[in-house]
């Protein structure tokens, strides 16, 4: 150990972020925006917002958070927008409610731009340094040191470790010390972190390896271009012009397989060496031969990690093997005979926090003003961090002006899904968005995000007046041209329905409004334009948007309902002051969760693991006579 | 989703309920259960020992021997008595417990008399209503009756409910499991679209609903029957003038006199007789006292009849062998069109005049009998049994929905599925088809006391190889 440095009281903030990842820029940028003395410290000025996995941002869900983060006056889609190389809609064969928008993003870039942003912020100062410790004043402010001796005071802190704190890398038999991607650790927060009563978890995540561009078969792979037309990730854009770069499909063979098998003994995973919980929507590539032995072959995507770099990332190819086995496991697969490893795939233990000690607003159910966001909170992916990041922002902003907090249900947001499930429930593995978690996707589309959330962040003071005035045009123009399909009466002319009957559509008996005809499964907005010369020309998002409600509106109805049904129950409030233990009939497993948890409503209650209907109902009884004295 | 249990807010107890505790139907004894604080007093006011004397306390968790008279000191029935002390009783009150002898009389009449001496009715599901809010039942057990209370199901019903509710969850959860398996690779697609997972197609959707949809249809139905094993078939004998309605009446019930009594229906002037035929539970309505008049159609009783018709799971019309097809005959037919109707051709002992040749259906499916010769009646209950029970008169072996509650959640599954065949049919995209197809699996989920969410999570990520 060196010698004690001296510690020192630099500077008295309003918030201070620990962390620059996805999650730390978005709530440093939230808090700074929202006029509060912020600092953000970081390992290192080099990884503000570094991609250490997947060079993508969106995907299905993920997308959504995306949408979600900039109508609330996020930064990551606008950043995304300036540094992306190709980019898709998901899903475009199914419904509107699982479109999802995916960029590759040049990481580089990403991070570059990210940089800038945080440089250029007003109110907001980063700094390179490691914190260490955070302790509570009397006076319910914080301090929080550094490896460099200084110490910041600050009236709210935001942890954002993501994947650093007590990092432990694995690559077969070798162990070591590491952060994310060869960066340094922050080994001495988390007894910080205990010290003030924190349940900690350990994690494990892990990233495949990146092979030279040019060491690569193309030939032998399946080419994946981007959307001919890209739609933006931010609403403030209207367009996006770049040329796009290809990825490429390939699978694994009979051999890597083999390989695998042969050699999972040297995988720590199945060594017993890693303990922690890895994520099943990510697993190794050992898992997957492992788990899913009747597989022939498994897919694996071969994109760029950006513009300047021949670095390709191979996603599919996660694992934990040796090094010298990965050469060959690499070069087993189809295309990648001659890859040249890069960097080396390797897994990475971390430690997280049980986030069923977090409030709805993400501040610790302990501890006022001290918040938690992204990864650290036993998530993964670089957008649930980033969600929750702004989240928090908002949040202490809320706290420290004795505001109400901001919580979005799961009737209102992905974010509202994602923070619900997240502390509401626990996780025991890295917890990845899905639309499949969404109640109400269909309500939750990614292109009414902004009818979903400008509004909210506007009252809050995130959303710019710009983003206001484009969020209420495009409302308004929607509104109008709905409100005009419904006027267009058709009346049943011959050329009218033998115009229709061409089109297989059955004839009009009685005058019919343009948006019934819409809901007709083979008219949609485009082709029914012959019935209505004077329409206005429209920008495609607003056409597909107004084509979406009126198509769809049965099922939105339907969705509509099963929220009123929700809302009823997460409208039933449970009193911030029950004991549990007063509850007799509780059985004790559900009296533990409750007084654990302590939902806000009995919607939440009831949707806490081990929590059964049985118990809801004992709990109902139970409030209905204590409202009764 | 959660639902709700108590509609109405509940005082803590001051009243005593009571109520008959045993199925009605063909028992060998029937209890009649007692709660609350005075159970025990208003036991000693109408219970008298073997010698006849008033007794002044019972013995707790003792039988003892009797009998109960009513208020005017009337003999009712023999009798052995219980008394449970609070709190260690099923409601955590005073219970006590009459067994009396079987069939409806004794029992009703005990139950009467109590009541007269101030206990109140119990609501359905009330002593089990009362053991949760007392804290008495243990809940890692108690998701079925809780469901009961939800249902305001007859507690009388508790012990046959939780027999067969393992059942019940059992086939609910393997239509929910083949849900689950669809839903989650559903989910796959179009969470997962860039991987090469199988792609769900709306025919395997279709033929799912095609094989579920009827699977919950019977269920449904079976809670007619559910329904019908509980209160009897309602049934109305209908026929012209003395075409032998009162004697096949009068045959049902005398042969059956042991278990025969009066049940005051939901109206005043409407006089029911239950009785039970070979464990076939007959409600038969009467409609005697429907007077003869000059006008032909009030004359045979059927506009009187009519909304007892209407109410009636069951018709017996019976034809008069030995006189031909008359109006009277067809009006009524023409009443009863859309019932269920066992015809039967009564007098065969008689030289047959009856000509259905204009009705074939009938001709077909008519019993014949001569009531007065005792001919044919077994017929006439292997009919109703296999018109209600599908042949299959044991129904306590079969699975079969009581609970109104899990009924009204089949019926919603069963719409949700319709709901996603048309969808198919409208073209509809995977993903809003698939907004019915969980709800269905919700509701299901609902009559198990579970949620499905989380399951579907977990069903996505050990079934489909995907991520990174």
């Amino acid at each position: 150990m060196e010698d004690r440095v001296r510690e020192f009281l630099e500077e008295s903030v309003d918030v201070l972020v620990i962390g620059a990842g996805h999650a730390g820029c978005e709530a440093a940028l939230a808090t700074a925006r929202l006029g509060l003395k912020t600092i953000m410290v970081t390992l290192s000025l080099d990884s503000i917002a570094m991609m250490p996995c997947n060079p993508n941002i969106g995907g299905t869900a993920k997308g959504h958070l995306v949408r979600e983060i900039d109508a609330l006056g996020g930064e990551m889609a606008l950043n995304i927008d300036k540094t992306m190389i190709q980019c898709k809609m998901l899903n475009r064969s199914k419904g509107p409610a699982v479109h999802s928008l995916r960029a590759q993003a040049d990481k580089k870039r990403y991070h570059t731009e990210m940089k800038k942003v945080i440089e250029n912020q007003k109110n907001l100062r980063v700094i390179q340094t490691e914190a260490t410790k955070i302790t509570v004043n009397e006076d319910e402010t914080f301090n929080v040191y550094t490896k460099l001796g200084a110490y910041y005071r600050a009236r709210a802190v935001i942890v954002t470790t993501g994947t650093y704190l007590r990092g432990k890398i694995h690559i077969g038999e070798l162990n070591f010390s590491s952060g994310p991607d060869g960066l340094a650790p922050a080994n001495e927060l988390s007894k910080s972190l205990m010290d003030l009563g924190i349940q900690l978890v350990r994690f494990k995540t892990g990233t495949p390896a990146r092979i030279h561009k040019d060491s690569i078969d193309y030939e032998k792979m399946a080419v994946q271009t981007g959307d001919d037309e890209i739609i933006p990730f931010s609403f403030m854009n209207d367009e996006i012009k770049i040329d796009q770069v290809p990825c490429y499909i390939t699978y694994t063979t009979r051999e890597t397989h083999e390989l695998i098998r042969e050699n999972l003994h040297r995988s720590p995973l199945y060594a017993g060496v890693i303990k922690s919980v890895g994520p099943r929507y990510c697993p190794s590539l050992e898992d997957k031969v492992v788990k899913f032995a009747d597989k022939e072959k498994h897919q694996l995507f071969v994109e760029p990690e950006g513009l300047d770099t021949k670095e390709m990332y191979i996603q599919g190819m996660s694992t934990s093997l040796p090094y010298e086995v990965q050469i060959q496991m690499y070069r087993s697969m189809t295309g990648l005979e001659n890859a040249q490893i890069m960097r080396p795939a390797y897994a990475i233990e971390y430690d997280a926090i049980d986030p069923t000690q977090l409030k709805l607003n993400l501040e610790l159910m302990t501890i006022k003003n001290l918040f938690f966001a992204g990864q650290i909170n036993g998530s993964s992916g670089y957008e649930e961090a980033a969600a929750q990041g702004l989240m928090a922002g908002i949040n202490a902003y809320l706290s420290l002006n004795n505001k109400e907090p901001f919580i979005l249900d799961r009737s209102e947001a992905y974010i509202g899904v994602l923070i619900d499930d997240l502390v509401t429930k626990g996780t025991n593995e890295p917890y990845r968005m899905m639309t499949s978690r969404a109640e109400y996707r269909l309500l939750l589309r990614q292109d009414n995000a902004d009818e979903r959330l400008t509004e909210k962040g506007y009252q809050i003071g995130l959303v710019t007046e710009e983003r206001y005035r484009r969020y209420k045009d495009k409302k308004q123009k929607i509104e109008n041209e709905i409100e005009r399909l419904r006027k267009i009466k058709i009346t049943p002319k011959p050329e009218i329905n033998d115009a229709l009957e061409n089109m297989g559509s059955t004839p009009l008996k009685i005058p019919t409004s343009l948006y019934d005809l819409m809901k007709r499964t083979e008219l949609n907005y485009d082709n029914t334009l012959f019935l209505d010369p004077e329409r206005p020309d429209l920008r495609k998002e607003i056409k597909d948007y107004v084509e979406t409600i009126i198509k769809y509106e049965g099922y939105i109805q339907k969705q509509i309902a099963q929220v009123d049904q929700f809302k009823k129950l997460e409208n039933r409030k449970i009193p911030k002051d029950i004991n549990y233990d007063d509850v007799k009939s509780l059985r004790i497993e559900a009296r533990q969760k409750l007084n654990k948890i302590r939902p806000d409503s009995i919607g939440q209650a009831s949707r806490i693991s081990g929590v059964s209907p049985a118990d809801i109902n004992v709990l109902l009884v139970y409030l209905m006579t204590h409202n009764q004295k | 989703m959660v639902s709700s249990v108590l509609e109405s807010g509940d005082e803590m107890f001051n009243d005593t309920i009571a109520a008959i505790a045993t199925f009605p139907g063909n028992a060998g004894i029937n209890i009649i259960r007692l709660s609350g604080k005075d159970a025990l007093n208003i036991a000693l006011k109408i219970f008298i020992d073997k010698n006849r004397e008033k007794v002044t306390n019972f013995k707790a968790r003792y039988l003892h021997y009797g009998y109960i008279r009513d208020e005017n000191d009337r003999i009712i029935d023999e009798v052995l008595i219980s008394y449970m002390k609070a709190p260690n009783t099923y409601t955590r009150e005073d219970i006590i417990e009459i067994n009396c002898h079987g069939g409806i009389i004794s029992a009703k009449k005990i139950l009467d008399t109590v009541l007269s001496y101030g206990c109140r009715p119990a609501e359905r599901g009330e002593f089990t209503k009362r053991a949760f809010l007392n804290g008495r039942i243990d809940l890692t057990q108690a998701e079925a009756v809780l469901d009961i209370i939800n249902s305001k199901t007859d507690s009388s019903h508790e012990i046959s409910v939780k027999h067969l509710e393992g059942r019940l969850s059992r086939q609910i959860n393997a239509v929910i499991d083949e849900i689950m398996d669809l839903l989650a690779n559903i989910e796959v697609n179009i969470d997962f679209p860039e991987y090469d997972e199988d792609e769900i197609t709306i025919e395997r959707v279709k033929s799912l609903c095609d094989k579920i949809g009827p699977q919950l249809d019977k269920l449904i139905k079976t809670a007619d029957t559910g329904k019908i094993f509980k209160e009897g078939i309602k049934t109305v004998i209908l026929g012209k003038p003395n075409v032998g309605k009162s004697s096949l009446m009068n045959f049902l019930l005398n042969e059956n006199r042991a278990i025969v009594t009066e049940i005051p229906g939901t109206t005043r002037d409407t006089i029911e007789e239950f009785v039970n035929i070979k464990g076939v539970p007959l409600r038969i309505i009467d409609t005697a006292g429907i007077r003869e008049t000059d006008d032909m159609v009030e004359r045979i009783g059927v506009e009187k009849a009519l909304e007892k018709v209407r109410a009636a799971d069951l018709v017996m019309m019976i034809f008069d062998s030995s006189k031909g097809l008359e109006k009277e005959d067809e009006i009524i037919l023409d009443y009863i069109k859309d019932k269920k109707v066992i015809y039967i051709k009564n007098k065969t002992d008689l030289e047959n005049k009856l000509d259905l040749s204009s009705y074939k259906k009938i001709e077909e499916d008519i019993i014949n009998v001569s009531i007065l010769q005792n001919q044919g009646l077994d017929d006439i209950i292997d009919k109703i049994s296999s018109m209600f029970f599908e042949g299959r008169l044991n129904v306590t072996d079969e699975l079969i929905i009581n609970n109104v509650r899990h009924k009204n959640l089949l019926i919603k599954a069963k719409k949700n599925m319709d709901d996603v065949l048309k969808s198919i049919e409208n073209n509809m995209t995977i993903d809003l088809i698939e907004i019915d197809l969980k709800e269905a699996m919700e509701n299901l989920g609902l009559i198990v006391g579970k949620s499905v969410s989380d399951d579907l999570v977990d069903k996505i990520f050990d079934e489909f190889c995907i991520g990174k």
